[in-house]
C-alpha cells in the first residue's frame, strides 16, 4: 500500500504531470475515458453526424435502460456480490407485464412487472443472504430459471402492447423533447445516488461489501443489506423490463438477453469495485454511458456487430486495466 | 449514576460451558471507574470468554453482572453497547473503504432531512479526537492510515457511543514504542475522566506502567487479583504459566561444537524485520521466542522468500542464495511450515495424498503425467514416516483431526527432503500427544542434520525441544540464550519480557 503511495508519488513529481489531490486516478479515470473517446468519436465521425443533436440524444436513449439495471447493480456490487440473473429478469417482466396488460389493463400490467421483480429479487435475496448460497451461483442458476419460465409461458412468441398509456409512459413517449426513457434513467440515477451516499441504508451496503466482520461488529445486520440489496437489483431490472414493454411496444422472453454483462461493465467502468466497499451511482451513470457511445460510434462507423463486439472488449479491458495500473 | 463508589463493572460467580465443557468456574471479576485492571491468563484461562460475555456475544449461564451498580442482562451486543461496554478489538474491526468520521459513526450516523450528514458528522468525530487530545484526520479513508490510527479510530468509535467501560485486547500488538508511549498518554487522560478499562496483555513491562490492579485466571478460575505495587513480574509470570505446564527438560541434545554452519543470516531487513543477523549449525534446533507482534512470523515469512528482503545476505552452507519468492526457497532446500495450517498449508478438500504430494509434483510424474501408483507409494512412505492416524488416505483433509492435520503439513514440507526448516507454530491447537510427537518428529529431522527454526508461543513445547533462543523484540534480535540456561517456563517468558535474570 504504502510502496504503492510512494511510487505514485514519484511517478507524479518525476513525470512532469501533476494531477490535482482530490482526483483519485482509479475511481475518476471514466471522466477521462468519457471525454477521451467522445472526443476522438467526435473528430472522426463527425461527417458521419455523430455530433447532430439527434445522435447525441440517441446515446441517451440507449443507454437509458443499460442505466437503469447498473443503478441497481452499482448496489450489489460495492456490496461485494454479483446479479446475472438481471437481463433475463428484464424478459421475464416484459413478458409478465404485457401478458397481464392484455388481460386486466392497465395497472395490473404494471403491478404484475413489480411483483415479478419482487419475487425474483426476494428468492435471489433469500439464497444468498439466509442460504448463504454464493450470489454467482444463485443468479447464474436464476438466469437460466427466469429467461426459461418466459419462454415457457409465451411459447417464444412475442406478446404485443397495444395500450397506448403504458408504452408511452414507458419508454415510447416524450417529455418536451426529452424521450421518456431518458427522464426514466434519470430518475433511477437520483434516488440511487441519494440512497447509496446520502442514507444509512447506502453506508451499510458499502460497510457490508468491504468488511463484513467489522460492520457486523458495528452492530449492522448484514443478511438484511445483502437481502434488501439482491432486491433492489431485481426491482430495477424489472423496471427495465418494463421500460423495453414499452419500447418495443411488446413483451418477449429475449427483451434485456446479454444486459448482464453489458451492466456490469458499466459499473467497473465506473470504478465500483467488484471486491465491494466502493461505489458511485453518478460513475455507473457514465460507465453505462460510456457503453452507449461506443456502441453508437461504432454502428456509425459501419462495423458490423461482430466487430463492434472485439473492439468492444478490447475497450472495457483497457479501461479497467489503466484504472488498476496505477 | 448511584452510590459514588459503586464498580463499573461487577461480575461475580459467572460461569460458562461450551458443548458439555466448563470453561469458567464461577469467576469474578471487578473494575473500578478510572481505574485500569489488566486481566491476564494462559492460553485456555478464560479471559477472551470472559469478555465476550461482557460484551454480550456469549450469554453466562450462572453470575449475575452489575454496570455502575444496576444489575444488568444483556440479551446482545446492542444491549452491551448501549450499557456503556465499548471493545477495542485486536484484529480492527474499521471499514477499510470508508473515512475516519465514516466508520465513527457508521450505524449511527447523524441525520439531517433523513439524509446523513457528513458536515456534522466529521465535526463532532474531531470533537472526539480534540477530547482525546489526539491529531487524527476525519476525512482520510482507514485504509491509508497508520495502524496506530485505526486503533485511535477505533478508541473513538467506542467513545462515540458514549462507552464508559473500554476492554482493550493487546492494543499494543501492532504499535511501534512512540505510538505505545501516545497510546499510554491517551489511557491516562481516559482515566482521568472515569473511564473504567480492562487491558488484556501479556507484556508485563506494559502491565506494570499501565494497570492499578490485575487479576490473573487460570483454567477457568480465579486465581488472584492483585494491585500492581504488592504484586513481582515472577509472580505474574509464575501464575500465568502454572506448574502443571512446566515441561521437563528432558534429555538435553547436544550439538558438535565442530558442527557446520547450515543457515547463516547477516543484517536482513524485510517488513517487519530490522537488522537481523543468527546462525544455525547443521544439527540445530533454534526457538525463535518472542511477543505477539515482536517479529518473529514477520522473519519466517522473509526467510521463505514470502516478503521482500530489502538488505542483508542469506548464506547456506557458505553460498550466498537468493531469496525470491517462495519457489525459489523451496529450490534452495528451505521449507517453512506455516502458522495456520488451514489457510496456508492445507488444500482442506483435497485428498490426504494430493496434499502430501503438492510440493513433489515434479517426483510422482511419468511421461509428464501424474502418477497414481508414484503419488501412492510416496504418499504411503510419508503416512507411515509420520504415523498420520488416517484411515482412508483418499478422503479429503478437513475429516482428519488438528493434529494429524498439522502431521501432514509437516510430512508435505518434509517431502522436499529441505535442509532448513522453519516452523511457525507448529503445535498450536494439536492434542497433547500429538504435540508430544512433533517434538519427537523435530528431534529426528535435527539429529538428521537439518537446521531447524522454531516459532511458538507454547513455551512448553519450546522448552522440550530446543538447544537454544533467539529473543526477537521490535524486529530485532535482542539476545541468543543456551538451552542450559532455561529451565521453566517462568525462565524463558522473563527472557522474553526482558525482565529478571
Amino acid at each position: 500500500m504504502s510502496v504503492d503511495a510512494q511510487e505514485r508519488q514519484e511517478a507524479q513529481a518525476g513525470g512532469g504531470f501533476q494531477l490535482p489531490a482530490w482526483f483519485d486516478w482509479r475511481r475518476d479515470i471514466i471522466f477521462i475515458g468519457f471525454v477521451v473517446i467522445f472526443l476522438i468519436f467526435a473528430i472522426l465521425l463527425g461527417d458521419q453526424g455523430f455530433m447532430s443533436s439527434q445522435n447525441l440524444l440517441n446515446i441517451a436513449r440507449q443507454s437509458a435502460i443499460i442505466m437503469v439495471i447498473a443503478v441497481g447493480m452499482t448496489f450489489v456490487i460495492a456490496n461485494a456480490e454479483i446479479d446475472l440473473s438481471v437481463g433475463s429478469i428484464a424478459g421475464l417482466t416484459s413478458v409478465s407485464t404485457a401478458m397481464a396488460i392484455a388481460a386486466f389493463g392497465l395497472v395490473p400490467g404494471i403491478l404484475a412487472g413489480l411483483v415479478t421483480g419482487a419475487i425474483v429479487g426476494a428468492v435471489n435475496g433469500a439464497l444468498v443472504a439466509y442460504v448463504r448460497i454464493p450470489s454467482f451461483l444463485v443468479t447464474l442458476a436464476m438466469m437460466g430459471v427466469a429467461a426459461g419460465f418466459a419462454q415457457w409461458i409465451t411459447s417464444s412468441a412475442p406478446i404485443p402492447i397495444i395500450d397506448d398509456t403504458f408504452t408511452g409512459l414507458f419508454g415510447s413517449g416524450n417529455i418536451g423533447p426529452i424521450p421518456g426513457l431518458v427522464v426514466w434513467s434519470l430518475l433511477a440515477v437520483a434516488v440511487g445516488a441519494v440512497a447509496l451516499n446520502r442514507t444509512r441504508f447506502g453506508r451499510k451496503v458499502l460497510a457490508t461489501g468491504s468488511n463484513r466482520t467489522a460492520a457486523e461488529y458495528s452492530g449492522i445486520n448484514t443478511r438484511a443489506i445483502k437481502f434488501r440489496v439482491m432486491m433492489i437489483s431485481a426491482m430495477a431490472a424489472s423496471l427495465a423490463g418494463m421500460l423495453y414493454a414499452g419500447r418495443l411496444q411488446s413483451g418477449r422472453f429475449q427483451w434485456g438477453d446479454g444486459d448482464e454483462l453489458t451492466a456490469i461493465a458499466a459499473v467497473i467502468l465506473g470504478g465500483t469495485a467488484l471486491a465491494g466497499g466502493r461505489g458511485s451511482i453518478v460513475r455507473t451513470m457514465f460507465g453505462a454511458l460510456l457503453m452507449g457511445l461506443i456502441n453508437n460510434g461504432l454502428i456509425l462507423a459501419g462495423l458490423d456487430s461482430s466487430q463492434q463486439q472485439i473492439i468492444r472488449g478490447i475497450i472495457i479491458v483497457l479501461a479497467v486495466a489503466l484504472a488498476r495500473g496505477r | 449514576m448511584s452510590e459514588p463508589s459503586a464498580p463499573a463493572i461487577r461480575m461475580t460467580g459467572i460461569t460458562k460451558s461450551f458443548n458439555g465443557v466448563t470453561v469458567l468456574h464461577g469467576v469474578d471479576f471487578e473494575v473500578a471507574p478510572g481505574e485500569v485492571h489488566a486481566l491476564a491468563g494462559g492460553n485456555g484461562a478464560g479471559k477472551s470468554t470472559l469478555m465476550k460475555i461482557l460484551q454480550g456475544v456469549y450469554s453466562r449461564e450462572g453470575g449475575a453482572i452489575e454496570l455502575f451498580g444496576k444489575p444488568f442482562d444483556f440479551e446482545g451486543i446492542h444491549q452491551a453497547k448501549a450499557a456503556g461496554i465499548g471493545m477495542v478489538f485486536q484484529e480492527f474491526s474499521l471499514v477499510p473503504s470508508l473515512t475516519v468520521a465514516q466508520n465513527i459513526y457508521l450505524d449511527q450516523e447523524p441525520l439531517k432531512w433523513r439524509l446523513i450528514d457528513d458536515a456534522a458528522m466529521q465535526t463532532t468525530a474531531g470533537e472526539i479526537f480534540s477530547r482525546m487530545d489526539v491529531n487524527v484526520d476525519v476525512t482520510a479513508d482507514v485504509a491509508g492510515l497508520p495502524t496506530a490510527e485505526w486503533q485511535l479510530t477505533e478508541i473513538a468509535k467506542a467513545l462515540s457511543q458514549d462507552a464508559r467501560v473500554l476492554i482493550m485486547d493487546e492494543p499494543t500488538a501492532s504499535l511501534s514504542k512512540n505510538e505505545v508511549g501516545a497510546l499510554f498518554e491517551l489511557i491516562g487522560r481516559l482515566k482521568a475522566q472515569g473511564i473504567a478499562i480492562v487491558y488484556i496483555s501479556h507484556r508485563m513491562d506494559e502491565v506494570f506502567q499501565i494497570a492499578d490492579r490485575i487479576t490473573i485466571l487460570r483454567n477457568g478460575s480465579n486465581l488472584l487479583t492483585s494491585t500492581l505495587a504488592d504484586i513481582s513480574p515472577e509472580e505474574i509470570v509464575n501464575g500465568i504459566a502454572g506448574k502443571e505446564l512446566a515441561a521437563p527438560p528432558g534429555d538435553r541434545r547436544t550439538v558438535p561444537e565442530d558442527a557446520p554452519v547450515l543457515l547463516e543470516v547477516q543484517g536482513l531487513e524485510a517488513p517487519g524485520i530490522d537488522q537481523v543477523s543468527f546462525q544455525i549449525r547443521a544439527g540445530e534446533i533454534v526457538g525463535l521466542a518472542g511477543l505477539m507482534g515482536s517479529g518473529r512470523t514477520e522473519l519466517a515469512r522473509a526467510l521463505f522468500g514470502v516478503t521482500k528482503v530489502t538488505a542483508g545476505v542469506v548464506r547456506k552452507g557458505g553460498e550466498v542464495i537468493d531469496l525470491g519468492s517462495p519457489a525459489k526457497a523451496i529450490d534452495q532446500g528451505i521449507a517453512l511450515v506455516p502458522e495456520d495450517r488451514r489457510l496456508q498449508g492445507l488444500v482442506l478438500d483435497h485428498s490426504v495424498r494430493e496434499n502430501l504430494t503438492l510440493p513433489l509434483l515434479d517426483e510422482v510424474r511419468s511421461n509428464g503425467l501424474l502418477s497414481r501408483a508414484k503419488v501412492k507409494t510416496l504418499s504411503d512412505r510419508l503416512i507411515e514416516a509420520f504415523s498420520i492416524a488416517v484411515a482412508r488416505p483418499d478422503s479429503p483433509a478437513r475429516l482428519l483431526s488438528g493434529g494429524n492435520q498439522q502431521k501432514i503439513v509437516l510430512a508435505k514440507w518434509l517431502g522436499t527432503e529441505p535442509d532448513v526448516l522453519i516452523l511457525d507454530e507448529p503445535t498450536a491447537g494439536v492434542d497433547i500427544g500429538t504435540k508430544a510427537e512433533i517434538v519427537g518428529i523435530v528431534k529426528r529431522l535435527a539429529d538428521e542434520g537439518k537446521a531447524v527454526l522454531v516459532i511458538s508461543s507454547e513455551y512448553p513445547e519450546l522448552i522440550a525441544m530446543c538447544d537454544r533462543y533467539l529473543v526477537v523484540r521490535e524486529g530485532r534480535i535482542v539476545n541468543s540464550i543456551g538451552a542450559e540456561m532455561i529451565n521453566s517456563e517462568v525462565d524463558l517468558e522473563l527472557a522474553v519480557q526482558g525482565i529478571g535474570s
